[in-house]
């Protein structure tokens, strides 16, 4: 079963690569799971400040600066996973770096 | 509905009689619950009238004040309502229904002191722990049965989805409805294994107690919390500051408490106090688990001053009066390797390779890989780092590649060998595993020395 896990958090957390402790967590985090084989694709994204929104409106397109939702946790980084039970992707989330500080969602992927 | 045993009212001003009904539930839920439930051999349904005649305690104490007996108007309600449901599903004549009425306090007479209500806990408890019951789904039906835990407590503390667990929880009752599971305690021939169940159960509510996001699962789990979190200096899980897992460990060891006492006299005993014993000389370290900084300690380096020696003194009690009942344990083994950790604070050095004997004489009773994996670590520690090696390199389990207390234990013994660079590899391995950010910097730390 895959599940995407999406990992929210706050701007201080979301630049591991200032941060050497926590983008080594990061590596060791995606490398214990690249281990385990239940990797199956994932990256992190750059900060919130990067981001450009895009929709499509009665036909004119709106292009803002800046994130979808303006709130405070972030999107920083996704895995896609493939285990057993949502129990097993319990497991994998708790032991991401973010789950001590920001949140970690945790959704099925849809199977078409 | 109340929460069950009150343990979570956030109201900002109680009404006294509110406070009654909780104080009433908190004292006295598991009693009115296993006693209802043995009568009527439905556990979802007593549940079910307990938590009405709670609902009805509420809207009724308020105005017509809180009754003399608060728990025999409460049984007495739930009474009522267990067989208001019988009526509604036609069941006069079941053995339940005829169970109840014998009884005899049915009727108006709601605030009558009740003659000491039979304690069935226990009873209650085999029940939970029942060999038709998946072993998975006991000690959270136990949390919840005996203690009235709300079903979101527990799935806090087991790592699962909330609503995923209330209906392993509502299948595990149905169960024991359907299958007309026995509530009367085991017979002397099944005891021990059927007994065994039960403490096993209570010991994976402790371990997730310890460990809020458990690294070992399954079967193992029982055996490798407290190894995986305590034992040695380098096999380092989780962090206790949870208050809810501080909470879920004080539980546990209530209802070991329990067991102890309602079990007669008797060989039966032994391992119950061999697993209270245990517990008790794991929680005299918590305090020293953890620097005021909230770094991690390990126990090598924790200061034995902030040991609780009260509960280590009583750990010990109970473990000789154990060894007296003469009927060895997987329990009293491993609370006697806790209390030979214990040691130190009154020699000043850890018997390492006696903790190796007894993990040697566990492994032989009860297999594990929390055993197999501590094993090797005091092996390390007792000097013989080879052995250690071998005995690591040795282990085969699908389980291996996500244990985080193998992957600590490997990195420790090559770091002793000299070999670094597998050492910083297996260091990393467990940092990508650790679930507690104490721990992981603890482990990170480490890792930086090695120069990783």
């Amino acid at each position: 079963m895959k599940f995407m896990l999406m990992f929210f958090d706050t701007a201080a957390h979301q630049h591991p690569l200032t941060q050497p402790t926590e983008g080594a967590a990061w590596m060791a985090y995606a490398g214990a799971m690249g281990q385990a084989g239940v990797l199956v694709s994932g990256d992190g994204l750059q900060g919130r400040e990067t981001a450009t929104s895009l929709r499509l409106r009665d036909g004119v397109r709106q292009v803002q600066d800046g994130p979808f939702a303006d709130t405070k946790e972030q999107l920083g980084g996704y895995f896609v996973i493939d285990v057993a039970t949502l129990d097993d992707a319990l497991a994998w989330a708790a032991r991401s770096p973010c789950a001590a500080t920001g949140t970690v969602e945790l959704r099925p992927v849809l199977v078409m | 509905m109340l929460a069950p045993a009150g343990r979570a009212s956030h109201t900002v001003t109680p009404h006294p009689a509110w406070q009654a009904a909780e104080s009433a539930a908190r004292r006295s839920y598991g009693r009115l619950l296993a006693w209802l439930a043995c009568q009527w051999h439905d556990v979802a349904a007593a549940e079910d009238a307990l938590a009405a005649a709670l609902d009805k305690a509420l809207a009724l104490w308020p105005a017509q004040g809180v009754p003399a007996a608060p728990e025999a108007w409460l049984l007495t309600v739930a009474r009522r309502e267990l067989l208001q449901a019988a009526r509604r599903q036609r069941l006069h004549d079941s053995p339940q229904v005829q169970a109840l009425l014998a009884d005899g306090h049915h009727g108006e007479r709601s605030d009558e002191d009740t003659p000491t209500l039979p304690d069935r806990r226990l009873s209650l408890l085999f029940v939970c722990a029942h060999p038709a019951i998946d072993a998975t789904v006991r000690p959270a039906l136990m949390l919840q049965a005996v203690l009235g835990l709300p079903a979101q407590q527990i799935a806090q503390a087991l790592l699962t989805s909330p609503a995923a667990l209330a209906q392993r929880l509502v299948r595990a009752k149905h169960k024991i409805r359907a299958a007309g599971l026995r509530f009367e305690p085991p017979g002397p021939d099944e005891m021990p294994e059927r007994l065994h169940a039960v403490l096993e159960a209570i010991y994976a509510a402790y371990g997730l107690g310890w460990d809020a996001a458990p690294d070992a699962d399954g079967a193992d789990a029982a055996h490798a919390a407290p190894a995986l979190a305590d034992n040695h200096d380098n096999l380092a899980s989780s962090d206790s500051d949870d208050p809810r897992a501080q909470g879920l460990r004080a539980e546990a060891v209530f209802l070991a408490d329990l067991v102890c006492s309602l079990l007669p006299a008797g060989p039966a005993r032994a391992e119950a106090e061999g697993l209270l014993a245990l517990m008790l000389l794991c929680e005299a370290r918590v305090p020293a688990r953890h620097g005021p900084d909230g770094r991690f300690i390990p126990l090598a380096e924790q200061d034995t001053a902030r040991w609780q020696a009260p509960l280590i003194d009583q750990g010990n009690r109970l473990l000789a009066s154990a060894a007296g009942w003469q009927a060895a344990g997987p329990f009293q083994l491993e609370a006697a390797i806790q209390s030979a950790h214990s040691e130190r604070r009154l020699t000043g050095a850890t018997p390492w390779p006696g903790i190796v004997t007894l993990y040697e004489r566990l492994l032989a009773m009860a297999p594990s890989l929390g055993a197999e994996v501590a094993r090797a670590a005091a092996c390390a520690h007792a000097g013989d780092v080879v052995r250690a090696g071998a005995l690591l390199a040795a282990l085969d389990s699908p389980r291996l590649v996500s244990y985080q207390p193998y992957w600590v234990a490997r990195g420790h013994v090559a770091s002793l060998l000299g070999q670094l660079a597998s050492a910083r590899m297996a260091l990393q391995r467990a940092i990508g595993l650790t679930s507690a950010p104490a721990v992981r910097a603890h482990l990170q730390a480490r890792l930086q020395a090695l120069g990783g």
